[in-house]
């Protein structure tokens, strides 16, 4: 049964190979020779004023939160949608309770402005 | 044979990509173990044959929840040591409690797992008119686990909410 996976399992192998392989052989034949500027994360371009690791808003989390729930939703009407002939009204009743309560949440997030950036 | 190998090294991985999580004391990489471990754990859903669990797995937990784990992880400030981060109000005591409570709680449910006579597997095929993964999967969860779906808006709810009361501004 698993035998179909054997494709995907040398996929991934292959792929892991192939990055491990290009880093050894450019360290084998690379030089060297480093100054300040070839060590900068961009070698042309704006010059970084930050360490990477800043503080972001925290409203990105907030999107991000609000993604990530509206994600599991359409997760969750997936399997309604294949065999929605098969649940008939009963199914449409169901889904129609489940988005009226996540309805009730986005309501609220739009009224307190959380869908709004600034 | 092969598949019990197939298994063992699966687990092996799960297990050390979530001790790496916990011991890396780089906050960013030990994300990218745990991103790696939910890799591994879809893979887990392939070997069970829940292919459509599988592909959950990796667009909901890989893709959205780590972007949420990493946003966290930058609104605080990863420069200082983590010393500075304890809190002096922190109540050791009531999360030992807590933490102790849900240890035994896991031990229970193992051990009650342990002790019950065998139950014979859940067989969807003699109810379900439906054919294939998502369909009896979706017809077992529409049917039989109505209120628990039903239920997993609520929480859907509750979670929208309290994010919106933490993170926003009251203007």
């Amino acid at each position: 049964m698993l035998d179909a996976y054997i494709p995907v399992l040398l996929f991934v192998l292959v792929a892991i190979g192939f990055a491990i392989f290009t880093l050894m052989v450019s360290s084998l034949v690379q030089s060297s020779r480093y100054n300040r500027v070839k060590l900068e994360p961009y070698e042309c371009g704006i010059e970084p004023v930050t360490d990477a690791r800043d503080r972001y808003s925290v409203r990105y989390y907030l999107i991000a939160m609000l993604f990530v729930i509206f994600d599991v939703e359409t997760v969750f009407m997936f399997p309604w949608a294949v065999i929605m002939d098969e649940l008939a009204l009963f199914g449409l009743i169901e889904m129609l309770v489940f988005l009226f309560i996540l309805v009730l949440g986005y309501v609220y997030a739009w009224r307190k402005g959380a869908l709004e950036w600034a | 044979m092969a598949e019990a190998l197939a298994f063992y090294t699966l687990s092996v991985l799960i297990l050390g990509l979530a001790v790496a999580v916990i011991t890396t004391p780089n906050t960013v990489h030990s994300v990218v173990f745990l991103v790696l471990n939910f890799l591994c754990v879809a893979v887990l859903y392939v070997f069970l044959q829940a292919e459509f669990l599988a592909v959950i797995q990796v667009l909901v937990y890989a893709g959205g929840i780590v972007v949420l784990y990493l946003f966290v992880v930058m609104l605080v400030n990863l420069g200082r040591s983590p010393e500075e981060h304890q809190d002096p109000r922190r109540l050791g005591l009531i999360g030992l409690g807590l933490s102790g409570a849900v240890l035994l709680e896991l031990a229970g449910i193992i051990a009650y797992s342990y002790t019950r006579e065998q139950s014979p597997p859940v067989t969807a095929a003699q109810a379900s008119p439906v054919q294939g993964n998502i369909e009896e999967l979706g017809w077992l969860l529409y049917t039989d686990y109505l209120i628990p779906f039903e239920v997993a808006s609520v929480l859907l709810l509750v979670a929208m909410v309290g994010a919106i009361v933490l993170a926003r501004r009251e203007s």
